[in-house]
C-alpha cells in the first residue's frame, strides 16, 4: 500500500534501460517518502528478471509469467497492471515513455481515473496548498515537463487521484545500482486471476525488433543540426564534420519535421537525451525541449546566424555565422593540427 | 457491402513547430496570437488512412470529431475539403481546462452517442502536448481494443484488419477484429491535398454559431443544403457526469508554470575568421575534447 511502482519493460528477457533508470529514480523517491519500491514485470520466461532489478533496490517484484504475455500486448498487460494497482494501491507509478509505456500508461490511467503526465524531465516530491479548497497536500509528486513550444516549464500534480502516474523517456534519468546484494521479495502472480481470454484478441503476425544501428547516445562527439541548416544537402556538411571528428550526427525536432534528417537522430524531450564530451549545435535556436536532451553535454559549441539564439546562453563557444563557411574551416584546422 | 463507419479524431493546435521570435511577448509569456492554428499533423495522417479505406470500400463514411472552441470548425471544413463526409464540433465552456483524461471522457461520451462505429482513427499525438494519451484513454473509456503507432493498413476484410505498427525499435504487424481505435504515426503517408470541387462545395459549411455571427439565415440554407451544416454539440447534447468534465474532472492540475529563464554560461564569443576557428580547434584538442 502507498508504495512506488515501476512497470518494467522486457525485451528478450532483458529489462529495458528506461525501466532500470526509473527504478533508480523510484528508489530515491521511496527513501524520501519512507515507502517501498515495487516493480512489475509481465512476459514469459522471466527467471532472470529478479537478478537484473534487485540491485536497484526493489523491495517487491511482481512477476506475471505466461507464454501469451510476450511480446507486449495492450489488453492483457493493462488488465494485469490495473488489477494489481487496485489491490496494491500505489501512490506513484512510473512507466517508460516508450512505444510500450505510451500505449499502456494512458489505458491504465483511464481505467483507474488517475492522472498521467507524459515525458517528464524531472520528478520531485513537494507540498501543495489549494487556496480555493483551503486544503493542504503533503508529499505530492511534482511531474515537471516543458510545455507549449518549450517556452514554459510546467509542474503538474495529481492532488486527489492515485496512483500519480508519469512516463519518462530513456536516458533522462540516471541509472545507478544501489546495492548489488539487495534482496527484495518476489511474488509470482496467478496470471489466470488477472487476465481473461477476451484480452487476447490481437494476433501478432510478424515482429522485427532491431537494436538501433545508430549509437548517438554513446557518441563522445555529436554534431547536431536544426532548422537553420536549411536543407538535406546542407546536412552533408554536418556528416563530414562528424566523420572527421569521430562523432555522430543528431538533429533538433524542427530539422526532423522539415525532413532534413531521419527521426532516429532527434535529440530533445521527445527524442534522445545525450551527454557527449562535445556537442556542436548548428543552426539550432535552442528551444527548451531540445536543450532538455543535450544541456548536460560537457562542452557546447553553438553555430548560428542569429547572435541572440537562446542556445548561445548555454554554449561554451558561440560562433555567429554561416555553417557553410564555418564547418569547412573547422575540418581544415582540425586536420592541420592533428597531422 | 455497406462500407465502414469511421470517425477521425482531430484536434486544432497552435503550430509550435516553427516558433519564431515573436512567439514570446516582452514579459516572457507565450504570444498565442502569433502562432497559427492548424490541423494537428498526425491527425491528417489519420484522416488519410480513413479516406483510403473509403476509396476502397464504397459506402464507407468518414466523420471528423473534434473538441475545441468555435474556431475549431476550421478543421472540420479542412477535412471536408479533403474528402470527409461530415464532422461534429464538440464545444462547450464546460470542457475548458480539460486534461487528457477529461478530454477522453467527453470524446468517449460523444462517440457513444454517435454509436455503432467500426473504426475510430486518430493521430498518435498532438504537437501542442505530445502526450499520445487521448487515443488510448478513449479506447479504454469505450472498452475497445486499440492499436497504436500504425503506419499502414495492410489488409481489411469484413471485420478483420491487419495493421503495421512502427515502434521505437522495430515494426510489428498485427491482426485483429473491428471495432477498434487506431492511432496513426507521422511516418504514415501524408494526407491528400484539398480537392477543388470539394472546396467549392463545402466552403460555406458552417456551424450555427458561425452563421449567426454573420447574420445569415441558416434555417433556409440548412434546409436547402443540409450537408453544409456542421453540427455543434454542447454538454447538453451528450450524456455526461459533470464531475468528470473540464478542470474539475481532470486529475492532473498545473501547479505552476515558469517561463524559461536562461542561465547564461561564460561563453566565448568568437568570429568566423580563420584565426578564431583555429584557436578554438586547438583548445579543444589540448583539452582532449576532440582528437
Amino acid at each position: 500500500m502507498n508504495n512506488i511502482f515501476v512497470y518494467c519493460e522486457i525485451e528478450d528477457g532483458q529489462v529495458a534501460e528506461v525501466s532500470l533508470e526509473l527504478l533508480t529514480k523510484g528508489r530515491s523517491l521511496a527513501n524520501e517518502l519512507k515507502c517501498k519500491l515495487e516493480a512489475i514485470a509481465i512476459g514469459h520466461k522471466l527467471d532472470g528478471v529478479e537478478k537484473q532489478v534487485m540491485p536497484y533496490g526493489v523491495d517487491t517484484l511482481y512477476l506475471a509469467d505466461d507464454k501469451r504475455l510476450y511480446p507486449y500486448q495492450t489488453l492483457p498487460h493493462t488488465s494485469i497492471v490495473v488489477k494489481l494497482f487496485e489491490e496494491q494501491k500505489p501512490q506513484i507509478a512510473f512507466m517508460g515513455a516508450s512505444s510500450i509505456g505510451r500505449d499502456l500508461g494512458p489505458r491504465v490511467s483511464s481505467a483507474l481515473h488517475s492522472g498521467l503526465t507524459a515525458d517528464c524531465t524531472s520528478l520531485l516530491i513537494g507540498d501543495h496548498y489549494d487556496k480555493k479548497a483551503d486544503k493542504k497536500y503533503e508529499n505530492l509528486l511534482y511531474q515537471i515537463r516543458p510545455a507549449f513550444g518549450g517556452n514554459i516549464i510546467a509542474t503538474i500534480i495529481n492532488p486527489d487521484c492515485r496512483p500519480q502516474m508519469a512516463t519518462v523517456r530513456e536516458g533522462v534519468m540516471k541509472k545507478e545500482i544501489l546495492d548489488p546484494k539487495y534482496k527484495g521479495k518476489v511474488v509470482n502472480l496467478d496470471v489466470s486471476k488477472y487476465v481473461s481470454d477476451s484480452d487476447f484478441v490481437v494476433e501478432i503476425i510478424e515482429r522485427h525488433m532491431e537494436k538501433s544501428k545508430l549509437n548517438i547516445k554513446g557518441a563522445p562527439i555529436i554534431v547536431a543540426g536544426g532548422y537553420g541548416v536549411g536543407s538535406k544537402e546542407n546536412f552533408r556538411l554536418l556528416n563530414e564534420l562528424a566523420e572527421v571528428l569521430g562523432g555522430e550526427v543528431g538533429a533538433s525536432r524542427a530539422a526532423v519535421d522539415a525532413g532534413y534528417v531521419e527521426h532516429e537522430r532527434q535529440i530533445g524531450q521527445t527524442g534522445l537525451t545525450v551527454r557527449p564530451k562535445l556537442y556542436i549545435a548548428c543552426g539550432i535556436s535552442g528551444q527548451i525541449q531540445h536543450r532538455a536532451g543535450m544541456e548536460q553535454s560537457a562542452q557546447i559549441i553553438a553555430i548560428n546566424t542569429d547572435p541572440e539564439a537562446p542556445i548561445n546562453s548555454i554554449a561554451d563557444y558561440v560562433i555567429t555565422g554561416d555553417i557553410a563557411d564555418i564547418i569547412p574551416k573547422m575540418i581544415k584546422y582540425y586536420k592541420k593540427n592533428t597531422k | 457491402m455497406k462500407g465502414y463507419k469511421i470517425i477521425v479524431l482531430a484536434k486544432q493546435v497552435p503550430d509550435t513547430r516553427n516558433v519564431g521570435k515573436d512567439a514570446m511577448k516582452a514579459d516572457g509569456t507565450v504570444n498565442r496570437a502569433a502562432l497559427p492554428a492548424i490541423f494537428n499533423p498526425e491527425d491528417l495522417n489519420a484522416l488519410e488512412q480513413a479516406l483510403r479505406i473509403k476509396d476502397q470500400y464504397p459506402g464507407t463514411t468518414v466523420q471528423i470529431l473534434t473538441m475545441g472552441p468555435g474556431r475549431a470548425a476550421d478543421i472540420i471544413r479542412e477535412g471536408l475539403f479533403r474528402g470527409a463526409d461530415g464532422g461534429i464540433l464538440l464545444t462547450d465552456r464546460a470542457f475548458a481546462g480539460s486534461d487528457t483524461l477529461a478530454t477522453s471522457y467527453a470524446i468517449g461520451q460523444a462517440l457513444k452517442k454517435i454509436g455503432d462505429v467500426d473504426m475510430i482513427i486518430a493521430g498518435r499525438q498532438a504537437i501542442d502536448g505530445d502526450t499520445a494519451q487521448v487515443g488510448p484513454q478513449v479506447a479504454e473509456k469505450l472498452s475497445m481494443l486499440q492499436v497504436t503507432y500504425v503506419e499502414e493498413v495492410k489488409e481489411l476484410k469484413k471485420d478483420t484488419i491487419v495493421l503495421k505498427r512502427r515502434l521505437d525499435r522495430g515494426v510489428e504487424t498485427v491482426k485483429c477484429k473491428l471495432p477498434l481505435v487506431i492511432t496513426v504515426n507521422g511516418t504514415a503517408p501524408e494526407c491528400r491535398a484539398r480537392n477543388a470541387k470539394l472546396l467549392m462545395t463545402f466552403k460555406r459549411a458552417k456551424t450555427v454559431t458561425e452563421l449567426q455571427k454573420e447574420n445569415e439565415d441558416y434555417t433556409t440554407l440548412y434546409n436547402d443544403r443540409p450537408e453544409l451544416n456542421i453540427p455543434e454539440w454542447t454538454v447538453n447534447d451528450i450524456e455526461t457526469d459533470a464531475s468528470q468534465l473540464g478542470l474539475s474532472g481532470s486529475p492532473t492540475k498545473v501547479k505552476s508554470i515558469e517561463n524559461v529563464v536562461l542561465q547564461a554560461k561564460d561563453s566565448k564569443i568568437i568570429s568566423s575568421a580563420d584565426a578564431d576557428i583555429e584557436s578554438m580547434m586547438l583548445e579543444l584538442l589540448e583539452s582532449h575534447t576532440i582528437g
